[in-house]
């Protein structure tokens, strides 16, 4: 009933620039592969020399029956990693682990209209979008911002849908912001996917030109893991460390702290811990503002730490 | 698994309704302490628990056929206890998608689905139904995808829409309901639709409980047990027809109230749907008489506790103030103060005689 891992294996990679490359995935068990709606990205854990990463990339296909995810990854300089395996070392053939789809950034039925706005690779998403919004039927309106030396590759992505309703600008200010979002019909919701300094200025734009919050949607992978830290444990003595994709509940129990627990989301109070010394970073909504701001308590099944080192009393 | 249906059961009228003692060792007991209160008692939706009604995705029992007959008939006398807005079509498809890989997954013997492509074909052994349709084209099945496929499920269900960070009630199957009411409901928040529930709202369980449920994710449902009792082994308590059924509540006499007094436990299930990101709301209901359930010595002695501590307001509620001094003058004939271990397992593998 639960399921969150998947082998998938890479089937084919394909060189689209210089620092572009499309990677497509399949089931490596030969078991059909989830249905991957537009908006959603998967989680993948790459082995980088003795490092392992979990980066998370956008389909940029709906998958449904396909049997098969499309990505794009960009090499990034300098990068955590993750893109220069990708770029370097991925062979077709490859096993990657990784997760079920997860959509952080689906499209709303209710939209009268869809617009979208890219920025770089964040087209991936969009793309997907695009193809589902399209089949529908849905009204759809995109346009991507490039560096003026990738405007005609992602011209070519976007040529099956070519139109006036798709359009590639050039440079930062290539396109009227201000402009384009003025003259959307009432209805009309926004999704935008780049970088953060783009998806910061659509979202206060259109905030500032009265757009109802629930119809600006922005590109997000969540937020589940986080950086490394230490627990100690204070009653029975020892130190758990937490990794960068477990959360501190799983750290806790893989080293056989009999932690209690029930929901698991950070809702239930079950896991409620005393802290004794260091700063929780909370992420639950068990907690009351005040509670939070104390920082005598943590939900370890959702919440990391801002400091290096935990002690809580267990 | 291979389970032998009773075919001839009835929810109405007559009432023919028993558990075997199979299906009262497997019920979903629900207090897991000596006494009740809300709590966001949600979690994980893992295969396996303390009875085996929690071991699939969506439990099929004995009572499986007669239950699906019962929602029939309240369909034909009532249509509009399946109702679906139109802009959740997608999510019908993905509600239709999961039980049906879910049944025949977990219950080949008597589900089966194969898929062409967007060909399917769909074999329900237990209701002698075989249909070809093509996924995505709702012209193809006899009703639309999820009157379809909750039509042959046990339980109600509801279909939620996400947006603007709140679950709105956009659709549903829902003829085996405690008191209330789809048509009512339909379009409603999540607390609005929760609104007249004592107690929860001041204690921040429905904001907890909707942030949880906002993340739930495709691959990892979550689930939660829920209870009231019912006079008879009456599946469908609807606002709609309170008439027929609210002066069973004036029936209940030291002699019967055993026999007669039903726990209806719901076990809810709460399923990321993909295409639609919808959230689909399981409420498959289990009715067993407190006689059948006094027959595990631990239920017995803990059910009488909890009703004879319950707070007033829940009792007000849950509809049982009329009865429930009655019923506990008879639960207190199985508890004979002894202890009781922590959890919902009935801790006996067969009942006593």
């Amino acid at each position: 009933m639960i399921q969150r891992d998947i082998a998938y294996r890479v089937r084919a990679i394909e060189s689209l620039s210089p620092t572009l490359k499309r990677i497509v995935l399949e089931s490596a068990t030969g078991d059909p592969l989830p249905v991957g709606a537009a908006g959603a990205h998967i989680a993948l854990t790459l082995k980088c020399g003795d490092r392992i990463l979990r980066n998370s990339y956008s389909l940029i296909a709906p998958s449904d029956g396909t049997g098969r995810y499309e990505l794009i990854v960009r090499r990034t300089d300098p990068s955590r990693g993750g893109s220069h395996f990708v770029h370097d070392e991925l062979t077709v053939g490859a096993v990657l682990a990784g997760y079920v789809p997860h959509n952080l950034f689906p499209s709303f039925s209710h939209a009268r209209k869809h617009l979208l706005i890219g920025g770089g690779v964040g087209i991936t998403p969009l793309l997907a979008h695009l193809a589902a919004l399209r089949r529908e039927g849905a009204r759809v309106e995109l346009h991507q911002l490039a560096a003026a030396e990738e405007v005609a590759l992602f011209t070519q992505l976007l040529a099956p849908w070519a139109g006036d309703d798709v359009q590639v600008h050039g440079g930062r200010e290539g396109l009227d912001l201000e402009a384009l979002l003025s003259r959307q019909p009432l209805g009309t919701h926004v999704y935008v996917c780049g970088p953060a300094a783009l998806m910061d200025r659509v979202e206060g734009m259109a905030v500032a030109l009265g757009w109802p919050d629930g119809r600006i949607h922005r590109e997000s992978f969540g937020a589940s893991g986080g950086e490394p830290f230490t627990v100690r444990l204070a009653r029975s003595g020892g130190e758990v460390r937490v990794g960068p994709d477990e959360s501190m509940l799983q750290a806790l129990e893989n080293a056989g702290v009999a932690a209690p627990s029930l929901c698991r989301g950070g809702a239930c109070g079950e896991c409620l811990t005393r802290v004794l010394e260091g700063e929780p970073e909370h992420r639950d909504h068990y907690l009351t503002a005040e509670e939070k701001a104390s920082g005598q308590f943590v939900m370890p099944c959702v919440s990391r730490a801002h400091s290096d080192m935990l002690v809580l009393d267990l | 698994m291979t389970i032998a249906f009773k075919t001839g059961e009835s929810f109405r009228d007559d009432f023919r309704y028993a558990n075997s003692d199979a299906a009262i060792l497997r019920f979903p007991f629900p207090f897991g302490e000596d006494e009740y209160m809300y709590a966001v008692n949600l979690e994980p939706h893992f295969a396996g628990g303390a009875t085996d009604a929690f071991d699939t995705a969506f439990d099929v029992d004995e009572h499986y056929v007669s239950e699906c007959r019962e929602r029939e008939m309240v369909l034909r006398q009532d249509p509009n206890r399946c109702i679906v807005l139109p802009h959740m079509m997608q999510a019908q498809w993905d509600t239709l998608e999961l039980i049906m890989e879910s049944l025949a997954r977990d219950y080949p013997d008597h589900f089966q689905l194969e898929r062409d492509g967007r060909r399917w074909t769909w074999r329900n052994r237990p209701l002698g139904i075989e249909d070809r349709f093509t996924f995505g084209m709702p012209d193809t099945l006899p009703y639309e995808p999820f009157e379809y496929i909750t039509r042959q499920a046990q339980g109600d269900f509801t279909l939620q829409d996400q947006r603007d960070g709140n679950l709105y009630m956009d659709g549903g199957m829902v003829t085996t309901q405690a008191d209330w009411s789809l048509e009512f409901d339909l379009g409603m928040t999540f607390h609005e639709w929760h609104g007249p529930v004592p107690l929860a709202h001041e204690m921040g369980i429905f904001d907890r409980a909707l942030q949880y449920l906002l993340r739930v994710q495709y691959g990892h449902p979550a689930r939660r047990l829920n209870w009231t009792m019912t006079v008879n082994p009456r599946l469908d308590t609807s606002p709609e027809n309170y008439p027929v059924w609210g002066p069973d509540r004036t029936t209940i006499t030291p002699d019967n109230v055993g026999e007669r007094l039903h726990l209806r436990v719901e076990l809810q299930t709460f399923f990321r749907l993909p295409r639609s990101n919808a959230l689909l709301f399981g409420i498959r209901a289990y009715l067993a008489s407190i006689d059948e359930l006094a027959r595990v010595p631990k239920w017995g002695r803990r059910l009488h506790r909890v009703l004879r501590d319950l707070r007033e307001e829940l009792a007000g509620y849950k509809g049982l103030t009329r009865y429930r001094d009655i019923a506990v003058e008879h639960l207190s004939r199985y508890d004979d103060g002894a202890p009781t271990s922590p959890g919902i397992a009935p801790d006996i593998r067969t009942l006593p005689a």
